[in-house]
């Protein structure tokens, strides 16, 4: 018996040796492209072009990211992309509160009727032509204003938060209401502060989403750089390396022009970084948050 | 009018409506807001029946009516087939492949021990789902350069005697973009699997392993019993948002070199419908994705019923 339990554990510790290489491979598969992007970013673009740089730079300099703070185009998109996403996770919150305050109450007299109203938008969608046109008949196109209206709700956020104000303890409400607190008063001094996590998550997708997002730049504003957004800018300099790639002739044209010290490539790695870094800040502390969120979205409505 | 019983109600109502105010103050400017930009644009739908060219002072009701015309002309375009067979290609890539890599990961670190490690694992490999599209697709150019890590790689174990260009290879893409969302979404996806194991008894396993079971029996016996609905239903799910691909990554990954195995519905409208100004053309292809994407989530909802006993939707 005791010989037997012997033998097993040592057949559990092989596997249990494996499944950690297993996952310490996905980890570095994970984590390596960033190193890399960054080792670039900080590296001499004279020397990247003869490659072999993995995570650490080999003549380090800060040329690229001067490049980048440089330009006064790029300093615009960060500028752009900073102010959407605080206004764009800010309001978005509120919106969204206020929405699944009202339809979390029972006794609401059109509650089915507009919790409905929100829900079907989820499976039907007008789709990207008419929306498009929409945004030009409403003057929408070449402003600020088409960053944060048309997306000031993001309808599946309103279950997160509608379960989570159903696993509130409904006491507290009714206590305040005996208590002569009107519903605007409930909502202010109740709900919100119970709130807190909930709304930490949300104000973190909608913030992540608001950073991310790029198409609503190209497809409304390309037109006017001073509304231009940081990955908007990323995904024109990776298109650009792209089709470059992609030709052996412009390809070497490229390389011909990058004789002198940067190159689309390094300013690419230096802007990718700026764009990353952001998130990278926040997400450690705000990881617990951002996993609620997405069991709490789980649980059926 | 004037039945009594019809009077109360009507003072209720509006006792209710004076009672129940901030409540509608508080929710009325977003079903404004959601019927503008949600339920207008299905307005727009009427184009598609229509030829629409953009003037000014004309009406939606002004533009003359052609029927079926834009979707007979989509169903005769053999681009649209071979946008179809791309969009559907990556879809089931990404099921096969991209739905069970997931619940393997969950059930492989669930089995880890330490808690400091599987920390760690699980905060790198939910990070990439929070970066763009934009920065991933930068990622995954870098690494599948020719002087990329991955041609590095395979001339250091001679698999390779010249560095390939892998984006440039049209017969790669479908699987390069399914790597890339694998890379990006596996960790997350994993997620719900965790939450659904830690949801199993724990006495379950203590009696397992009282009764001399081994490793792989309870995983066979308890763990994957005890997942299988949360299983179910984002399968079901899955096969709901089949041909709703999206587009980013197809976009930021593809070239005009392999754009024949890269073009899907998304981008087949973005380049017929705004670029080129077939507004009626676009508005078409946008409602046929609209009502099979419809079908499928119901289809789809329909098995979950029969499966799990519950709807999904």
């Amino acid at each position: 018996m005791l010989f037997r339990k012997r033998k097993k554990s040592i057949k559990d510790r092989v596997v249990d040796g494996l499944i950690i290489c297993v996952l310490l491979l996905i980890v570095i598969v994970t984590i390596y492209p960033f190193l890399n992007v960054l080792a670039i970013s900080f590296n001499d673009a004279n020397d990247t072009i003869k490659g072999g740089i993995h995570i650490f730079p080999r003549v380090f300099t800060l040329r690229n990211y001067e490049e980048v703070f440089k330009d006064p185009i790029l300093i615009t998109a960060f500028i752009n992309s900073v102010i959407r996403t605080i206004l764009g996770a800010g309001l978005g919150v509120i919106s969204t509160m206020m929405v699944s305050y009202v339809i979390s109450r029972k006794d609401f007299f059109a509650r089915k009727v507009v919790a409905n109203i929100f829900a079907v938008t989820m499976y039907i969608s007008g789709g990207m032509i008419p929306e498009f046109l929409l945004m030009k008949e409403m003057g929408m196109i070449n402003s600020f204003t088409v960053y944060i209206l048309p997306g000031i709700i993001g309808v599946y956020y309103i279950y997160i938060v509608r379960s989570f104000i159903d696993g509130l303890p409904s006491a507290l409400q009714e206590a305040a209401c005996i208590d002569g607190a009107n519903d605007l008063q409930i909502f202010t001094r109740i709900i919100l502060p119970l709130c807190k996590p909930v709304m930490a998550t949300i104000g973190l997708y909608y913030a992540v989403s608001h950073w991310n997002s790029w198409f609503d730049t190209y497809i409304y504003n390309s037109s006017d750089s001073n509304l231009t957004t940081l990955q908007y800018e990323l995904m024109k300099v990776l298109n650009n390396s792209n089709t470059a790639a992609s030709g052996q002739m412009l390809r070497m044209k490229q390389q011909a022009q990058t004789v002198h010290a940067i190159s689309p490539q390094s300013i690419r790695m230096a802007i990718t970084i700026v764009a990353t870094v952001p998130i990278l800040v926040v997400y450690p502390f705000v990881q617990k948050y951002f996993v609620q969120g997405m069991t709490l979205g789980a649980v059926k409505d | 009018m004037n039945h009594p019983g019809y009077k109360i109600h009507k003072k209720t109502f509006i006792k209710t409506i004076v009672k129940q105010r901030y409540l509608i103050l508080m929710v009325l400017p977003f079903l404004i807001w959601i019927i503008i930009f949600k339920y207008l644009p299905l307005w727009g739908w009427l184009m598609a029946f229509q030829d629409y060219r953009p003037k000014a002072g004309m009406g939606i009701f002004d533009y003359p009516f052609v029927g079926l015309k834009h979707f007979i002309a989509l169903f005769q375009d053999p681009m649209f087939y071979n946008v179809m067979g791309n969009t559907l290609a990556m879809s089931f890539m990404q099921l096969i492949f991209g739905f069970p890599l997931p619940i393997l990961f969950a059930i492989l670190l669930n089995e880890v021990k330490s808690i400091k490690f599987k920390k760690l694992v699980q905060t790198s490999t939910y990070l990439p789902h929070f970066v763009s599209w934009v920065i991933v697709a930068g990622l995954f150019t870098t690494l599948l350069a020719r002087d990329g890590i991955v041609n590095e790689m395979l001339l250091l174990i001679g698999a390779i005697k010249e560095p390939i260009s892998f984006l440039a290879l049209p017969r790669w893409f479908w699987g390069i973009c399914t790597s890339a969302e694998i890379w990006k979404e596996l960790g997350w996806n994993s997620i719900i699997f965790l939450a659904a194991i830690a949801g199993i008894d724990p006495t379950l396993y203590e009696a397992a392993k009282v009764d001399g079971a081994s490793r792989w029996q309870s995983i066979k016996h308890i763990t994957i019993p005890g997942i299988i609905s949360t299983i179910l239903v984002i399968l079901v799910l899955d096969i709901g948002w089949i041909i709703s691909i999206g587009f980013e990554k197809q976009y930021l990954l593809g070239n005009s070199i392999v754009q024949d195995y890269s073009k899907v519905l998304d981008l087949y409208i973005l380049d017929y419908g705004i670029k080129l100004g077939r507004y009626s053309f676009g508005t078409a292809i946008g409602i046929f994705k609209s009502v099979v994407s419809i079908i499928l989530l119901f289809f789809a909802n329909q098995l979950a019923k029969r499966w799990n006993g519950q709807t999904v939707i």
